[in-house]
């Protein structure tokens, strides 16, 4: 057991979560105090012991499905419960034999069909999952040794089962099973959902038997890290996916309240200014005029004003999407903001936050509602950065500080890079965040060199660590 | 396994005493039998806590019952609940201990009132004053605050340390001794040694991070919403009078709501309120006019009303073919 967590322990790193050793340490002595047959109580004691954080969970998941998927009561329950159809064996040994077009079909398409529905329909779990690890042998089509994804099996199996079909039948017979076939509204929703979550499991049940086979096939360690994916914070905004995108829209929002928070209470507490001698002098009063409790002036210092022009173009639209949520959801830290959205027209944006009490909301107006395209729809950042001058150039002030987001490339445009250089000169500070990985700056159509001087800071900016730690400079 | 003995103290771990309860399910019984209803995983990091004599962090979106779950093990190891509500600005002398300073000129003006009597002796006034001092800051002198108590405490002790994400970080640093030595070093006396290690909670709604020198000396515990069922027992538990039905459609609504795109969710304590209001209006099973009269109890946004008042009561159409999405 001890190498299976050294190992397991070692994945948990590998995917970004910092372990200590004392917490391996207290993994390996919470093991003592679990029955180790007990998958749940596996979970949670390397659970309490190695994953500090709930954004941290979801890796956790992962990796530990995978490292002890084969273990569990409900293999040994599976052979000898009553009722269940003569299902396959997941081979247990791991050395990945007997998988795949094995025995355990005697169920036709339909008979297996209508079993799943029944055993839902009446919530029969047991059932289910038997029933899953058969739609897995029946449709997943797996063969060992073919480097394809789990999801790519689950897709397949899912696709068989139709189970939009399967919810709509099963809603029919709970409209069935009342007087008249009437549902209410409120009725019907709470049905679906009912349904919905048990669908949901089913879908638990098969993505586990295909993980279960696919370590059997190829080994844990192998598995472990072609499903390792990065922490919501270590996301590159310019290559997300679909789901990672989602990840990072759930990761945001507390990113911002925390970040908001902390920089509240930093100006509260962290600046005392020079001493108050009237007040400490008041205050002795009470301590027969000894001033053992100095009071300090609290100066109120002046907030920066925060202008934000972004690239909203193609592949850097989610970055300047992700940095206007942060700045707006800490914008109390500020002035006032003001937001601009460019592609190679540019359009000022600041109207639709401030009517919405829903960051998120605004944000996603923006990317339906902003006036940014001029000729082509092709990034232009030199003609956006004429315009900005022309319109709104006046109004950068000495308090202003200003942020350019994008990663500069420009299509092979004039760069107009002087007007950064105006910019700069009437602005407090002028910083660019860029999202390309430092390392492919300047290649290519990317103009950052010709922007980059007349900048007081031009940082990377690739994920929501990054961002994080910027904007947090910024607002203190 | 859980047999195993071992030398106390061998790895570095504290000793943990005897075991407060017998295994996950003890847990798990004698908690529902104050009221509270454990999950297996809850449960097991109770018990595991208790084996390996570490403080639990437990994290979660407000109203899951972090503050009632320490409450529930208090009262379920007969223990006395010592709490640390936390806040901005709370420091040592509210933490953890503070010299009665009051007291301490009291006790010296009484010395030189008698000095002035001149019932002094001989001796000279610099031992006379070392007496003083060893005097001033011994044990009758010093107040006690929540964390200095609850290592001192003789009986069995529970210690709460009820939203910590409130403390500024340099302040979460008064913690750490506690935490992991399960002992409180003061100057003037010396270090004070906990007779039995407490179980020890720290419960945080996550408006900050938490330091990594935190987090390594404690066990996690994320609680989350409950399931269904959970949801459901939680209900009538807590509110008796209800009937079985009612309890059923009150937990299902509350699911329905969590998946919808909310800004806040309803917590179980929103929905014990919920549950509590139409009991009170004498509801047996709610239809989707009473609910969304009485969402507001369950609700805070006013955006989120609204939608949720459109999904619940969006009508199913009675020739199938429903559109509603899942
Ligand atoms: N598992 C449970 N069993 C019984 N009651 C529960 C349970 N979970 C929550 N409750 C009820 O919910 C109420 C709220 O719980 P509690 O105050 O502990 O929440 P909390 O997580 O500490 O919230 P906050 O973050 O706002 O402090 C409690 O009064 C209790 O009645
Ligand atoms: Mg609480």
């Amino acid at each position: 057991m001890l190498d299976v967590l050294t190992g397991f322990v070692s994945e948990l790193r590998q995917a970004g979560l910092l372990i200590s050793p004392t917490e391996s340490l207290d993994a390996a002595e919470a093991l003592h105090h679990v029955r180790l047959e007990d998958r749940e109580a596996l979970k949670y004691a390397l659970g309490a012991t190695l994953v500090k954080s709930s954004s941290h969970w979801r890796a956790f998941e992962t990796a530990f499905e995978v490292y002890f998927s084969i273990r569990g009561p409900q293999f040994d329950i599976e052979a000898t419960e009553p009722g269940v159809p003569g299902g396959e064996q997941p081979t247990r040994d791991g050395n990945g034999s007997g998988r795949g077009a094995g025995g355990g079909e005697a169920l036709s398409e339909e008979a297996l069909a209508e079993m799943l529905y029944r055993a839902l329909l009446s919530a029969n779990d047991a059932q289910v999952a038997a029933l899953a690890r058969q739609a897995v042998s029946r449709y997943a089509g797996m063969e060992a040794g073919r480097p394809v994804g789990g999801t790519y099996y689950l897709y397949r199996t899912l696709r068989s089962l139709e189970l939009d079909r399967l919810l709509e039948r099963m809603v029919a017979a709970v409209r069935s099973q009342v007087p008249e076939g009437h549902l209410t509204g409120l009725e019907e929703r709470l049905a679906r959902d009912e349904l919905a979550s048990r669908l949901n499991r089913l879908r638990k049940e098969i993505e586990d038997e295909i993980r279960r086979r696919l370590v059997a096939d190829r080994g844990v360690e192998a598995l472990a890290r072609s499903l390792r994916k990065p922490l919501p914070e270590d996301i590159d905004f310019m290559h997300a996916t679909h789901d990672e995108l989602v990840a990072l829209r759930r990761a945001v929002q507390p990113l911002a309240r925390k970040l908001a928070v902390r920089l509240a209470r930093k100006r509260r507490h962290g600046r005392k200014g020079p001493l108050d001698f009237r007040s400490t002098l008041r205050h002795s009063l009470s301590t027969g005029g000894v001033p053992v409790d100095p009071k300090f002036r609290y100066p109120r210092p002046a907030k920066p004003e925060i202008f934000v022009i972004a690239d909203d173009s193609g592949s850097v639209a989610a970055f300047a999407r992700f940095t206007l949520h942060l700045v707006y959801a800490i914008s109390s830290q500020f002035s006032k903001v003001r937001s601009f959205v460019f592609v190679d027209g540019i359009d000022e944006v600041t109207r639709f936050f401030e009517r919405a009490d829903d960051v998120e909301e605004a944000v996603y107006r923006i990317s339906t509602e902003a006036n940014v395209l001029w000729v082509d729809g092709h990034s232009d950042y030199g003609h956006a950065m004429s315009v900005f001058w022309e319109r709104w150039g006046e109004e950068v002030t000495s308090r202003t500080s200003v942020l350019l987001l994008g990663d500069a490339r420009n299509n092979y445009h004039a760069s107009q890079a002087w007007v950064l250089s105006e910019i700069r000169r009437r602005a407090r500070h002028l910083y660019w965040l860029n999202p390309e990985p430092r390392s492919y700056w300047g290649s290519g159509d990317s103009v950052i060199g010709e922007y980059a001087p007349h900048c007081d800071g031009v940082f990377e900016c690739r994920n929501l660590r990054q961002l994080e730690q910027f904007v947090g400079q910024l607002a203190s | 396994m859980a047999e195993e003995s071992r030398p106390p103290g061998s790895l570095g771990f504290p000793d943990p005493g005897p075991a407060r309860f017998a295994s996950v399910p003890d847990v798990r019984e004698r908690l529902a039998e104050t009221g509270y209803l454990a999950d297996e995983g809850t449960a097991g990091v109770v018990y595991l806590a208790d084996r390996l004599a570490k403080p639990v962090l437990v994290e979660g979106p407000a109203g899951t019952g972090k503050t009632e779950l320490a409450k529930a093990v208090a009262w379920a190891t007969s223990s006395r609940l010592i709490r640390l509500q936390c806040y901005e600005g709370l420091d040592e002398s509210k933490a953890l201990y503070e010299w009665n300073y009051k007291k301490q000129l009291l006790r010296i003006q009484a010395q030189r009132v008698v000095d002035d009597d001149g019932h002094g002796d001989g001796a000279s006034s610099a031992t006379r004053w070392h007496d003083i001092e060893d005097d001033i800051f011994s044990e009758e002198f010093l107040l006690a605050r929540p964390l200095l108590e609850a290592i001192r405490a003789s009986e069995p002790v529970v210690l709460l340390v009820d939203e910590v994400d409130r403390l500024e970080l340099e302040t979460e640093a008064l913690l750490l001794e506690i935490l992991s030595e399960y002992q409180v070093s003061i100057p003037e006396l010396g270090t004070v040694r906990a007779q039995r290690v407490p179980l020890v909670f720290l419960t945080s709604n996550n408006t900050r991070e938490l330091s990594e020198a935190l987090k390594r000396r404690c066990l996690y515990l994320h609680l989350d919403y409950p399931t269904l069922e959970r949801e459901r027992e939680i209900i009538k538990t807590r509110v008796p009078a209800i009937t079985g039905e009612l309890a059923d459609q009150v937990a299902r609504i509350v699911r329905s709501l969590r998946t919808l795109e909310l800004k806040k969710y309803p917590s179980v304590s929103e929905t014990l309120d919920w549950a509590r209001t139409l009991v009170v209006l004498g509801i047996e099973s709610v239809d989707a006019e009473q609910a969304k009269a009485t969402l507001h109890v369950l609700l805070k946004y006013r955006s989120d009303l609204e939608r949720a008042a459109k999904e619940l009561s969006a009508e199913g159409s009675p020739t199938g073919a429903g559109s509603a999405s899942v």
